[in-house]
């Protein structure tokens, strides 16, 4: 390496979910090479899945992921039931608002505080952050677990919970075990204002980029389970037309597929998308709170997407309080399904962004054929052009804080790459 | 003086994340561990990196690469304890699926270029590569047995986790037999308990997520389902999901034909 050249790199990035790692090659103050490289081992779910009846679709699927199943179970079995020509409506549509609901709450605070905040404030974990910080870490923990509670009851457990199924549920919660939680969440929803206050404060570096933010709009409520697929840049498709404007590319300066929308580009999923794009649809009290921190949309700074992480928290507090109080229990936990050959596509709101999954099946219903694009596989193309863009005002920095700042970019994403590898191309390249 | 704290490292192979994120989901005694022990790898959590070797290491994952084959090695020899948690780490996980037909065949429905992809024709637990000292059963793990195990180490004791089955537990929650009752095909009786026997509680069979109890009869269980009028290829594949591998359910097909 000559004198004018500079590399960071990061070999394993930490506090991400799964096995990833950091490359920056600078020349002359040009930066010409930029690699998020993913070396997680591929599990090849799509290929498992063949074979497989569609009832077994949700309990695999989810285990492509320990941090969001739900949104695995939750794009599977819509998609499944748009085979079987079902729609899942009233209280059991609502329970699955309210297990989403447990699932961004568990799995934005595990990010935002455990995995990102240390960040902000230079320590190497939330473990040594809380030392000089217990408040805040002891709340965020918390609030973590009432939203783990909340999908436990739903669903028997945090992590793989065993409820969900194709037309609704093995079985429903009685409105008594329902009620019975909401001091918990009253209190979570209270917590979590603190901790909006809280991430409001942190200092931001000072990045803007010109996004297509991609995320679900619906008429009637903020996006979880259906509604369209639209962006700040004039997309705005139905759900099945998914693969009519996506596409995955390979690029030469990258071992990964990235998504990208046809004829455009990278684009940004996740919850600054959601935010940026749904805002009016939030509810009162967490609009409330947005606009007593200040926080203005269009938001164009990534870093700031720790604040919508907590922002979405605070509302999945309020939409599931909503839930618990309108709900009746209903007469059955699921529909009845006539299963029939098909093809069919689901797209929902996991934690990360948009979870995409098309699903063809036999009369029998066996699966044929799986498709998964993971919301980590979107943003791929993103987080490296991110890297790239800041990375003029990091090389004048001392290496190590440099590379800090370059892992922080990633983070901002929040990157599953567990999620994002049975899909990416595999190679690494020689350096 | 205080003894020092035991060294504590946490390695993912291939798996969902789901069992360290248990560690995470110990919101009440997170805090408590990092004063017990030294965090001294785990990425999932922190970017501070302590070198080896460590008192105890957690693996979560199955071997599905020579490079994974390679670490692991190295890894043991870092290790005094080496706990394998969950059904990746334990039995080879629902990749291990790939067993029956070699990675080869399905790498082609995910990849455009397999021939770029290095990997094993089959995934395995990590006993079958190197020595483990305690095996930590589930799909997910039991959060509350992990904390356990790790107090056991503490206490330098032997970690109290039942190896009976999931129809033991059914009795004690009270929760009334779902295949009995209702017909409904389930793996409790062959299975290990661990999860609190959520599934018959949530009205669906047991599907094996903590894998086959000690001397399972499962042909004669998959028989029985085959009775319930489940085809015999469904019976199969109610063994073959995320302890698939493991000795006991592997061999399913071969005794039900048989």
């Amino acid at each position: 390496m000559s004198a004018r050249e500079k590399e960071y790199r990061v070999d394993y990035l930490a506090r991400v979910e799964g096995e990833g790692a950091l490359y920056v090659k600078v020349r002359d103050g040009e930066v010409v090479d930029v690699k998020f490289r993913i070396f997680e081992p591929p599990r090849l779910f799509e290929a498992l899945l063949v074979g497989r009846m569609y009832y077994d679709v949700p309990d695999i699927t989810a285990r492509i992921c320990g941090i969001c199943p739900v949104a695995y179970q939750m794009s599977s079995v819509h998609a499944l039931e748009s085979i079987f020509g079902v729609r899942v409506e009233g209280p059991l549509r609502e329970l699955r608002r309210l297990i989403y609901c447990g699932e961004w709450i568990e799995s934005h605070i595990l990010h935002a505080f455990l995995l990102h905040a240390p960040d902000f404030l230079g320590y190497a974990d939330a473990i040594r952050m809380a030392k000089d910080h217990p408040e805040i870490v002891k709340t965020a923990l918390r609030v973590k677990k009432i939203g783990n509670d909340l999908v436990a009851l739903m669903g028997g457990r945090e992590v793989h919970p065993v409820s969900v199924c194709v037309g609704g549920f093995y079985k429903v919660p009685t409105k008594r075990r329902l009620e019975a939680l909401k001091p918990e969440l009253k209190e979570g929803k209270a917590l979590t204002k603190t901790l909006l206050s809280w991430v409001a404060e942190l200092n931001f570096p000072s990045f803007e980029q010109d996004y297509e933010f991609v995320a679900l709009s619906h008429p009637k409520e903020y996006p979880m389970n259906e509604g369209r697929i639209v962006s700040n840049k004039g997309l705005d498709i139905s759900i099945p037309e998914y693969e009519d404007y996506f596409e995955e590319e390979q690029v030469p300066h990258s071992n990964a597929l990235h998504s990208r929308i046809k004829g455009r580009g990278s684009y940004m999923v996740g919850p600054l998308s959601r935010i940026n794009l749904n805002r009016d649809k939030l509810a009162d009290e967490t609009r409330e709170a947005l606009a007593d921190i200040g926080f203005s949309t269009p938001c164009r700074n990534p870093f700031k997407s720790i604040i919508a992480r907590v922002a979405e928290t605070l509302y999945a507090f309020e939409e599931a309080l909503r839930i618990i109080d309108e709900y009746k229990e209903p007469e059955r936990p699921r529909v009845e399904l006539k299963v029939r050959a098909g093809r069919g596509s689901g797209c929902t709101e996991a934690p990360r962004g948009i979870l995409y999954h098309r699903y063809e099946v036999s009369d029998d219903g066996r699966v044929l054929s799986a498709k998964i694009v993971p919301p980590t596989a979107q943003n791929q193309k993103r987080i490296e052009e991110d890297l790239r863009a800041i990375a003029p005002q990091l090389i004048r920095l001392p290496r190590e804080r440099a590379t800090w700042r370059f892992e922080q970019a990633i983070r901002n994403y929040d990157p599953c790459i567990s999620c994002a590898t049975h899909f990416l191309r595999l190679e690494i390249e020689e350096e | 003086m205080a003894a020092p704290r035991p060294k504590i490292a946490v390695f993912k192979f291939a798996s969902c994340d789901g069992c360290q994120l248990s560690i995470l989901d110990l919101e009440e005694e997170l805090l408590a561990i990092g004063e017990k022990f030294e965090i001294a790898y785990f990425l999932e959590a922190s970017r501070a990196v302590v070198k080896g070797p460590y008192d105890v290491g957690l693996v979560e994952g199955s071997v599905t690469t020579p490079h994974e084959a390679e670490l692991i090695r190295e890894i043991r020899a870092q290790c005094r304890y080496l706990i394998a948690i969950g059904a990746c780490a334990t039995a080879g996980g629902i990749q291990a699926l790939r067993n029956w037909k070699g990675s080869a065949e399905f790498m082609k429905y995910v990849y455009a270029k397999p021939e770029y992809i290095e990997t094993l024709d089959k995934s395995t637990p990590i006993s079958e590569h190197v020595k483990v000292d305690f095996e930590l059963r589930g799909c997910p793990i039991n959060k509350y047995q992990l904390l356990e195990v790790m107090s056991a180490l503490l206490a330098g004791r032997a970690p109290n986790i039942p190896n009976y089955s999931v129809c033991v537990q059914c009795k004690l929650n009270g929760t009334v037999c779902i295949m009995v009752s209702q017909g409904v095909p389930c793996l409790g009786p062959v299975t290990q308990a661990g999860c609190g026997a959520i599934c018959p509680e949530y009205g669906r069979g047991c599907y094996g997520c903590y894998g086959p109890k000690e001397s399972p009869n499962t042909s004669s269980l998959a028989k029985r389902f085959t009775n319930l009028g489940v085809r015999k290829e469904e019976a199969v594949n109610m063994f073959r999901l995320f302890n698939a591998w493991a000795p006991g359910f592997r061999e399913v097909e071969e005794k039900l034909v048989g």
